[in-house]
């Protein structure tokens, strides 16, 4: 149960961030089935999006209950409009080619991992349950995305050309998520959230210690691009939306 | 990517403690940690399983087809090999 102290909007809004990261991801993955380079990396990337899906579905219900105006996971995925979706702009980057894809997944893995581990301690018994659950999943994505960055990189030169653009291409996009700003500060403070900015040492070992096996160079920290988190997203997302939510306009209350 | 740069594996799973490895199939990967993930991904999906093996396809041996008379006909005139002649008490039960 959410702590009597915390805001109702603030945990919602917190959570929304949190589910629209996965589903957005989700979506983006499943874009690439039936298109992935061979059929074993068709059914790893649509295996990573279902797991991604299931966090997402999880977080909604849980969103909406705390909400507490009767919007179900449904209401919540389908029925927003673009500047009422709170993930983080690298999730929402297109798939581009499979090292760009690889790319985004490893650093989005290498965040989550942290995340979700420290979020097993929240004072809140839902979020502490789906983090254990949803924990496991994103290590083997972590591990997957990493062997890949580590065969791409260290493959042919092509392979490496392209993670070198990936990384150059997305590395702007990583900042946002270590950002703490008041939302997530309130939750934290109410035992609830995870110290976001508190990662980011963890994560940029991750990162170097495959990059290095990679034989990948770091890009120069040159730009930053942040916004998500206040609705303020890429032209990527509409797009996204509109192949997203078009069942649910076109057919509303459609259900499976 | 081509074939040659990701050879094909066999794949044999375990369902449960106790049974053994079952081949369910093969894939194609670039090394045996890439095979092993691709093992998982592909044929693991619906909790097929607690233990998985992959090797590669061209370090398991086979029986040549056209020796099949002579590595297999032999056998089928030895029927008592067969433990059908006992007499197995009631008590016993299935065997």
């Amino acid at each position: 149960m959410p702590n009597a102290e915390l805001k109702t909007d603030t945990l919602f809004k917190y959570l929304l961030r949190l589910a629209d990261d996965q589903l957005i991801l989700g979506q983006r993955l499943g874009e690439w089935c039936g298109h992935a380079p061979t059929l074993e990396e068709d059914l790893a990337l649509a295996n990573i999006s279902l797991d991604l899906l299931g966090q997402a579905r999880a977080l909604f219900t849980y969103a909406g209950e705390v909400e507490g105006k009767g919007r179900g996971e449904d209401d919540l995925a389908f029925l927003r409009p673009e500047r009422e979706y709170f993930n983080a702009l690298l999730v929402e980057q297109p798939n581009g080619d499979f090292a760009a894809t690889i790319v985004r997944q490893f650093f989005h893995a290498a965040f989550m991992v942290p995340f979700w581990r420290a979020m097993t301690a929240s004072g809140d018994e839902t979020l502490a349950a789906i983090a254990a659950k949803s924990l496991k999943e994103v290590e083997y994505h972590l591990r997957h995305s990493s062997e890949w960055m580590i065969r791409l990189g260290d493959g042919t030169e092509e392979s490496h050309r392209r993670t070198e653009e990936a990384l150059e291409e997305l590395w702007g996009y990583a900042g946002e998520l270590f950002e703490m700003d008041e939302v997530a500060r309130e939750v934290l403070d109410q035992g609830v959230g995870v110290d976001a900015a508190a990662l980011e040492a963890e994560w940029d070992g991750t990162v170097n210690a495959v990059l290095e096996r990679a034989t990948l160079t770091w890009p120069a920290d040159s730009w930053s691009q942040t916004g998500g988190r206040t609705g303020c997203h890429s032209e990527h997302l509409g797009h996204i939306l509109s192949e997203l939510q078009y069942m649910q306009r076109a057919y509303p209350g459609l259900s499976w | 990517m081509t074939e040659k740069n990701t050879p094909l594996w066999e794949v044999f799973i375990r369902a449960r403690n106790g049974l053994s490895h079952k081949h369910v199939g093969s894939l194609h990967a670039v090394d045996a940690e890439m095979a092993m993930q691709a093992a998982r991904d592909v044929y693991t999906r619906r909790g097929e399983g607690q233990s998985v093996w992959v090797v590669r396809s061209s370090d398991i041996v086979a029986s040549d087809p056209t020796e099949k008379e002579t590595m297999f006909e032999p056998t089928g005139s030895k029927i008592y090999r067969h433990p059908t002649f006992y007499d197995i008490p009631e008590d016993v039960g299935h065997m």
